[in-house]
C-alpha cells in the first residue's frame, strides 16, 4: 500500500521534473534575448533537478545512494543560481542590452563599460 | 517504474538537443554558455537517472563529480570571456 503510494508519488514527480526539463528547453531556444533566455534556462534548471532527484530518492528509500542524490541536489541549487547570475552580470557587463516592452532593443550602440 | 523512467530520459534528451541548439547557434557568446549550463546540468540529471534504469548505482559518482566540473566550467569560461586571461589579477583587468 505504502510502497505503491510512494511509487506513484515518485513517477508523478519524474514526469513533473522531466516536463518543466523540455518547457525550459523550448524556452532556451525560442525566447528573443540573452536575459529571457537565462530565465527559461535558470528557473527550469533549479525546478527540474528538485523533482527529479526527489523522486529518485523516494524511489530508493534510506540507503547510500539517497544520500549521494541529495548532495547532487544541494551543489546544483548552490551552483546553479550561481552560474545563472554571474552568466547575466557578465552580459551585463559586456553592455548587451536587453529587449524592451516593444519588442525591439534599445537604440545605439552597446557600451563598452569603460 | 522503468518506462517512468525511460519517459524522463527521452525528456531530458530533448532538453539537451534544445540547449545544444541554442549553444550552436547563439548569436553572442553568452547564448552559448547559457546553452552550455542547461545541457551541463541535464546531464549530471541523465547521468543520475541513468544509474537507476540501468541498476548500475556506481554511476551516481559520476554524476557527482560532474555537477561540480560543470559549476566550475560554466564560472571559468565566464572569466575568460570577460578578461581574455585566466590568470590575470582583478585589479589589472577590471577595465
Amino acid at each position: 500500500m505504502i510502497e505503491t503510494l510512494i511509487g506513484i508519488i515518485s513517477a508523478a514527480m519524474l514526469l513533473t521534473g522531466g516536463a518543466f526539463a523540455v518547457i525550459g528547453g523550448i524556452g532556451v531556444v525560442r525566447f528573443p534575448d540573452v536575459y529571457t533566455r537565462l530565465h527559461a534556462g535558470g528557473v527550469t534548471d533549479t525546478i527540474a533537478p528538485l523533482l527529479i532527484v526527489g523522486g529518485l530518492v523516494l524511489q530508493s528509500g534510506w540507503h547510500l545512494l539517497s544520500f549521494k542524490l541529495l548532495l547532487i541536489l544541494l551543489f546544483l541549487l548552490f551552483t546553479t543560481p550561481t552560474a545563472s547570475h554571474a552568466t547575466a552580470r557578465a552580459a551585463m557587463a559586456a553592455g548587451i542590452k536587453p529587449v524592451t516592452k516593444d519588442g525591439h532593443r534599445r537604440s545605439g550602440a552597446p557600451s563598452s563599460n569603460t | 517504474m522503468a518506462s517512468v523512467l525511460l519517459a524522463t530520459i527521452l525528456a531530458i534528451f530533448t532538453t539537451m538537443a534544445l540547449a545544444l541548439w541554442r549553444a550552436i547557434r547563439g548569436p553572442s557568446v553568452f547564448d552559448t554558455i547559457v546553452g552550455v549550463n542547461v545541457f551541463g546540468t541535464k546531464t549530471v540529471l541523465l547521468i543520475a537517472l541513468i544509474a537507476y534504469f540501468s541498476g548500475n548505482n556506481d554511476l551516481v559518482d559520476v554524476a557527482l563529480v560532474y555537477a561540480l566540473i560543470n559549476f566550475l566550467a560554466v564560472i571559468a569560461v565566464l572569466k575568460l570571456v570577460r578578461q581574455r586571461d585566466l590568470a590575470a589579477s582583478r585589479e589589472h583587468a577590471d577595465d
